[in-house]
């Protein structure tokens, strides 16, 4: 690790970590505010979710949700979160490497006196950096806003600390995939489409899996593996998924070096 | 000592030639021209010394070590101004020239300041701001601000006005002068005859002629001027002759061969002007660039 690279590369990344931090604490506090008077009327509320078509409710997730409670609830929230923070990992992963192309600073950084295995540890750990500031604030932003509006009803501290614990790694298959992505590709004109693509395809596909039964999809998603419902309902992980996530990022991880230290920096033509 | 030293080195972008079986050495404290037509593999050649590309086949050491295995401790000592500057935008010059001096070992804060001073660069714009000709400015103080030993110059002059070309070139015939090494692309042959002293000439991707300036120019053919009234231009049609033309009331040729021989042509006849001299590289050249 070289610490001018990633202090260098920190900076870049801060503007972008407190858009999508605020952001995020901003959507938790929305939709937490709400749980007081969708609590009130649960009954009346899950009675006429029970009226939805089942696809509806699976498509937001909402398919054997107790609204009522305020894990119930907040699994709900967290899903949303979760979309949010795999577009932001997703969108580091993919630009990480790729913006120094894009923008032609590769030259610059690799003529200096440092190898690519260092100049991509640094790169890593600087994108890491920011996604955890944002991972702080979905914690801070969870605990503060549920305790704030969760009234006199009480929850279990644990299934919440579960759902959490699970954002670094949900974060990091993002980033990792995103990554080994933009290098398998030859060139990456804008990184957006990619971002919003990955993050949204692996939710819209952890939703089909729901509506169609396939379960074949959900060992794909980290929607899936990382289930807020599932967490929620059983108080640990789906260990078998959890892993399809970790092996996933350690292959895209050592991918992605390979890839890179064997690399040909295009030039302008 | 070699400071660079090339051997067959090849590149293949897929199918697309890079550069094919480039062979050639620099010496130590030398200006080394590099010259060929846009296209022809000056910056692949330049890429690959400096690791950024790998090569499909050959090698190529910097200092006598491997320029890929020993890259990073090499290029502490390397300094390289691409032929496009590009740099991250939103970065005032003075934080993107500290971030460029942090990876050397030495101190480079008083160097970088004499440098942006001499190449009169505003240090607190940003890059965003700058005009081609500054970030080329920005280009030269970032990558001499470490007092490398060696330097890859592509086509540096491009971009800049003719009094800082000037103040270029002089600074870089003072670093050379101080022991460093230049290794000079470009395809102006009016710059590189100028500095170099030696060439190496490449078309589409190999090396046709590497020589001294000073043998290729004696060695080669003279230019001839001759100013005379009447003056058929079948006059001097001799072995030897080519570009036989008739300009402006002059008869224009170079000439390989005995110089006695046009002398003694010339003094039969009555002449207003003769002028014979070295041709510049340029008409020297353009044979291969055709």
């Amino acid at each position: 690790m070289r610490m001018n690279i990633f202090q260098h590369e920190f900076k870049m990344y801060l503007r972008s970590v407190i858009t999508w931090s605020v952001a995020v604490a901003a959507l938790i506090l929305v939709f937490v505010s709400l749980f007081s008077s969708f609590a009130q009327d649960a009954a009346l509320l899950n009675e006429a979710m029970a009226k939805f078509p089942e696809e509806l409710r699976m498509a937001f997730g909402m398919n054997g949700v107790d609204l009522s409670t305020v894990l119930g609830f907040y699994s709900f929230v967290f899903l949303f979160t979760q979309i949010c923070l795999a577009i932001q990992a997703a969108n580091y992963g993919f630009s990480l490497v790729s913006i120094e192309e894009r923008e032609w600073t590769a030259d610059f950084l690799l003529a200096k006196p440092v190898g690519r295995t260092q100049i991509l540890t640094s790169k890593l750990l600087a994108a890491l950096s920011g996604l955890t500031i944002t991972n702080i604030v979905v914690w801070t932003s969870s605990f503060g806003f549920i305790n704030l509006f969760k009234g006199d009803r009480t929850y279990e501290t644990n299934p919440l600390l579960l759902l959490l614990l699970s954002i670094v790694v949900f974060q990091l298959f993002f980033l990792a995939v995103g990554l080994v992505v933009s290098l398998l590709v030859k060139r990456i004109r804008s990184v957006t489409p990619y971002a919003m693509a990955l993050g949204f395809g692996m939710y819209v596909l952890s939703v089909f899996g729901d509506m169609l039964g396939e379960s074949a999809l959900e060992k794909i998603t980290p929607f899936k593996h990382f289930d807020p419902n599932y967490i929620i309902q059983h108080g640990a992980y789906d260990v078998p998924l959890v892993l399809i996530s970790i092996s996933v990022i350690v292959i895209s991880l050592v991918g992605s070096y390979v890839l890179y230290t064997r690399r040909d920096i295009p030039a302008v033509v | 000592m070699s400071v660079i030293e090339v051997n067959h080195l090849t590149k293949y972008y897929g199918k697309a030639r890079g550069i094919i079986d480039v062979s050639f050495h620099v010496d130590e404290a030398e200006i080394f021209g590099f010259i060929g037509p846009n296209g022809a593999g000056k910056s692949t050649t330049i890429r690959l010394l400096l690791s950024l590309i790998y090569p499909t086949s050959g090698s190529g050491t910097i200092f006598g070590k491997d320029c890929i295995k020993y890259g990073p401790e090499l290029r502490q000592e390397i300094g390289y101004l691409p032929s496009e500057v590009f740099y991250y935008e939103r970065m005032k010059v003075i934080d993107l020239l500290k971030y460029s001096a942090s990876f050397y070992d030495k101190d480079c804060t008083q160097r970088m300041h004499e440098l942006a001073e001499l190449m009169e660069l505003e240090l607190h714009r940003r890059i965003e701001d700058l005009s081609y000709g500054n970030r080329k400015k920005v280009g030269i103080v970032q990558g001499l601000l470490h007092q490398p030993k060696l330097l890859f110059l592509d086509e540096p002059t491009a971009g800049l006005d003719p009094l800082m070309q000037r103040k270029f070139f002089q600074l870089i015939r003072e670093e050379n002068q101080r022991g460093v090494t230049v290794f000079f692309s470009s395809h102006i042959l009016g710059e590189v005859q100028r500095m170099c002293n030696r060439v190496g000439i490449i078309k589409e991707g190999r090396i046709i002629e590497i020589a001294d300036i000073h043998t290729l120019q004696q060695n080669n053919y003279k230019k001839v001027r001759v100013e005379a009234s009447d003056l058929d231009t079948a006059y001097f049609d001799l072995p030897g002759v080519i570009n036989l033309e008739h300009h402006n009331g002059a008869v224009r040729f170079f000439y390989k061969g005995d110089i006695n021989t046009v002398i003694r042509k010339i003094g039969e006849i009555a002449v207003s002007d003769v002028t014979i001299e070295e041709p510049t590289l340029e008409e020297i050249f353009m044979h291969y660039y055709e």
